[in-house]
């Protein structure tokens, strides 16, 4: 995908006239954030599941060399071969050419967003191999040439509607009605037969297993074990910060992910992929790749960024952003959408490229709130903020506002002043009225909304006003 | 029962930049309470604003300095209560991150941090105070502002505190722990996304048939009264502290044309 996150604001206008984007974002977020409630308010150990699932997160973090160089060796004992990317670049030209060795000429695909964020559909193009999406929601933006808008839900901006138009058009064989679940079977029939015949199956991992070497994948569709199993050759491709000590420890995280992401206790698939194809196993891949992606991650180390490195991708972030809610995710023009891309996409990219994305936020928490791994965000987004402001990157504007404010702001008695004249000259403007409905220098906030007009000065005026009042009487 | 003069707690009352200018009523009726609730009250004239304005847009040398002086003026006194959660919660959970790397203000500033209240959670949490003898009538909707709720805790205080008000009947407002939309400098910078946001959140307040919305923050206030001031419903807003001393009167904090 190509990061446009630097057109933000033409974006937001575009989405704004949206009016079935609107819909696809009311429905899909409200359902999301009832089911969550949900099954949190069912699970009593939540709180204390999500203290582990941080200090689990932190240490792995803590000691991350260490637990990839276990993952690795123990992967590569199972019959892996690992690879290493530093960039997008890196990791798409190992994965093109594992598929050109292969000799493939189709591969299947599980939704992963590393595999958005290294680029593997030019990476498959650049192998001459013919690119399957086998999730439910990528095939319908595969169908309608789109980039994922959701890291859980990638068609979440369609409505129901607009997919049984898509399935009408695209699909050899039209859906039998525009019922949700003959939308689903047309896409089954679609992508069946493409299943058995793929070269190659491509996933990412939801957690890697350090002590075993084994990739965990969650699905609700089974379309991971259909990718992964049937095809000669598997790669998987996954960042670096995945990665778990062990069992138990992918089994905190697992029961927090499915309850954030989806507001379900577990999801219909969860496997455990322990290395190829072995002897005596009916089926799976004889060729298995594992591609250990950093890109920019070990940057984020020991600075004040290294939190987001815990999330899991559950996406109840931007289930719960205000923002997301009213823009949707192709606003951010990135990979990560909403509170948790805010924070990537500048530390993946640059400040400038992203320059918005850190500012479009009202602060509010709800994120930080509903993160199952307890992720700051507003505080990583105020990093950027300040990063931003020592680059000099603030409009200049605000900063020119905001320096005038800050110098009357450290001198009380001009401040006091300032504000007098401010409540003076406000209700001049207002006219007689209650509100002020226009005016210069405040058409940000009186095209939509009214502003009041200040009572009879400023409170220190009348407050000084009465206790002087009070002093003379004695 | 009866407090000897001196076992009263001492009180900072900071009045905040925008209830200064904007809305004076909020800083009297916090007062009154205040005192009702057995306090002597002071206004410190070297406070202006906390700072986080500053704080937001990434400027935070501009913070620190602002934030200093809000220490200067303040720690002298028991506790320091402010009607908003939001500039409460700048004060009490982010100067912290200002003073890192310098002890001797670290110091200064965890002293004030620590008895800096919210004042809604002040009155019911630490004063244990009771609302007696005061009527509002009318049925009122309340929007839990961010940062009280969510890193003061302002909750449950607000909701018993008018539970004694005599006349009022409070109706539950759907997504009320969802952002207004204001943000403060947000509102100004992302006009559209923020009118998209606080659109939702006057159609809410408007399905409640209340005919008054009540907050604990200024700005927030600001923004959701304007709002139903340019739609022309006829929903009055107040500060909750307004209500509650009995101070509630009039249009509410936009007016009308008339």
């Amino acid at each position: 995908m190509i990061q446009t996150s630097e057109k933000f604001r033409e974006h937001v206008a575009h989405a704004l006239t949206d009016a079935d984007l609107k819909i696809a974002l009311t429905r899909t977020t409200g359902l999301l954030q009832s089911r969550r409630r949900q099954v949190i308010d069912e699970y009593p150990e939540y709180a204390q599941a999500r203290i582990r699932a941080q200090a689990i997160k932190d240490h792995t973090l803590k000691h991350l060399g260490h637990y990839l160089e276990m993952f690795e060796a123990n992967a590569t004992a199972n019959g892996a071969k690992v690879h290493w990317a530093a960039t997008p670049g890196e990791a798409r030209r190992i994965v093109s050419d594992i598929c050109v060795k292969a000799g493939a000429k189709t591969a299947t695909r599980v939704k992963s967003m590393l595999g958005e964020e290294i680029g593997i559909a030019e990476a498959l193009a650049d192998a001459g191999v013919e690119r399957i999406e086998t999730d439910l929601a990528e095939h319908i933006i595969q169908l309608a040439g789109e980039a994922p808008s959701h890291i859980v839900m990638p068609a979440m901006h369609k409505t129901r509607e607009q997919v049984a138009s898509l399935f009408d058009e695209k699909h050899g064989v039209a859906p039998d009605s525009h019922d949700v679940t003959d939308l689903v079977a047309s896409a089954r029939r679609e992508l069946r037969k493409k299943f058995l015949s793929a070269d190659v199956g491509i996933s990412g991992a939801n957690f890697l297993i350090a002590d075993t070497g084994a990739i965990v994948t969650v699905t609700n569709e089974g379309n991971s074990e259909l990718t992964c199993t049937p095809p000669k050759t598997h790669i998987v491709t996954v960042g670096i910060e995945k990665i778990v000590p062990g069992m138990d420890h992918a089994t905190v995280l697992l029961r927090l992910l499915a309850r954030a992401a989806i507001g379900a206790e577990i999801t219909q698939y969860t496997t455990f992929y322990n290395g190829p194809k072995r002897e005596d196993d009916a089926d799976g891949p004889t060729d298995y790749h594992i591609v250990l992606v950093d890109n920019h991650r070990s940057e984020m180390l020991g600075t004040d960024l290294q939190p987001m490195l815990r999330c899991i991708r559950c996406g109840a972030c931007m289930n719960h952003c205000p923002v997301y809610a009213a823009v949707g995710g192709h606003a951010y023009g990135a990979v990560y959408p909403g509170p948790m891309g805010s924070v990537l996409t500048p530390a993946m990219s640059s400040l400038e490229a992203a320059k918005d994305l850190p500012n479009a936020c009202t602060l509010n928490g709800r994120c930080k709130e509903v993160c199952p791994v307890n992720i700051p965000l507003p505080d990583m987004l105020r990093t950027f903020r300040a990063r931003q402001w020592e680059a000099g990157l603030t409009p200049p504007l605000a900063q020119w506002a905001l320096k005038g404010w800050g110098f009357v702001a450290r001198r009380p008695r001009i401040y006091r002043l300032a504000s007098g004249l401010s409540v003076y000259g406000l209700r001049l403007w207002a006219f007689g009225k209650g509100r002020i409905r226009k005016m210069p220098l405040a058409s940000s906030w009186l095209k939509y909304r009214d502003l009041p007009r200040p009572e009879k000065g400023s409170f220190m005026q009348q407050y000084n006003a009465s206790e002087h009042a009070k002093r003379s009487r004695k | 029962m009866t407090m000897d003069h001196s076992d009263k707690p001492r009180v900072g009352l900071f009045v905040t930049c925008l209830v200064d200018a904007m809305r004076p009523n909020i800083g009297f009726a916090s007062l009154k309470l205040l005192e009702q609730a057995g306090c002597i009250v002071e206004v410190p004239q070297a406070q202006t604003c906390c700072g986080q304005p500053a704080y937001n847009s990434g400027d935070d040398a501009t913070t620190k300095a602002i934030a200093q002086q809000l220490i200067e003026a303040f720690e002298s006194y028991d506790y320091v209560v402010v009607p908003s959660g939001s500039c409460a919660s700048m004060i009490r959970t982010h100067y912290g991150a200002l003073f890192v790397d310098d002890p001797v203000w670290a110091a200064r500033q965890q002293a004030l941090s620590a008895k800096t209240w919210e004042i809604l959670s002040f009155l019911s949490d630490v004063m244990a105070m009771q609302i007696e003898q005061v009527r509002y009538q009318g049925t009122a909707t309340y929007h839990d502002s961010c940062s009280g709720l969510r890193d003061l805790g302002v909750h449950d205080q607000p909701r018993q505190l008018l539970e004694n008000v005599e006349g009022l009947s409070m109706k539950p407002l759907k997504d009320d722990d969802v952002c207004c939309g204001f943000g403060g400098t947000f509102c100004v910078k992302y006009p559209d996304i923020s009118n998209a946001i606080v659109s939702e959140k006057t159609d809410a307040i408007a399905n409640t048939g209340a005919d008054t919305l009540l907050a604990g923050d200024l700005g927030c206030l600001m923004n959701m009264a304007g709002k139903l001031s340019r739609e022309g419903r006829d929903i009055k807003a107040f500060h909750t502290v307004e209500v509650l001393a009995g101070m509630a009167d009039g249009a509410g904090i936009i007016g009308s044309d008339k």
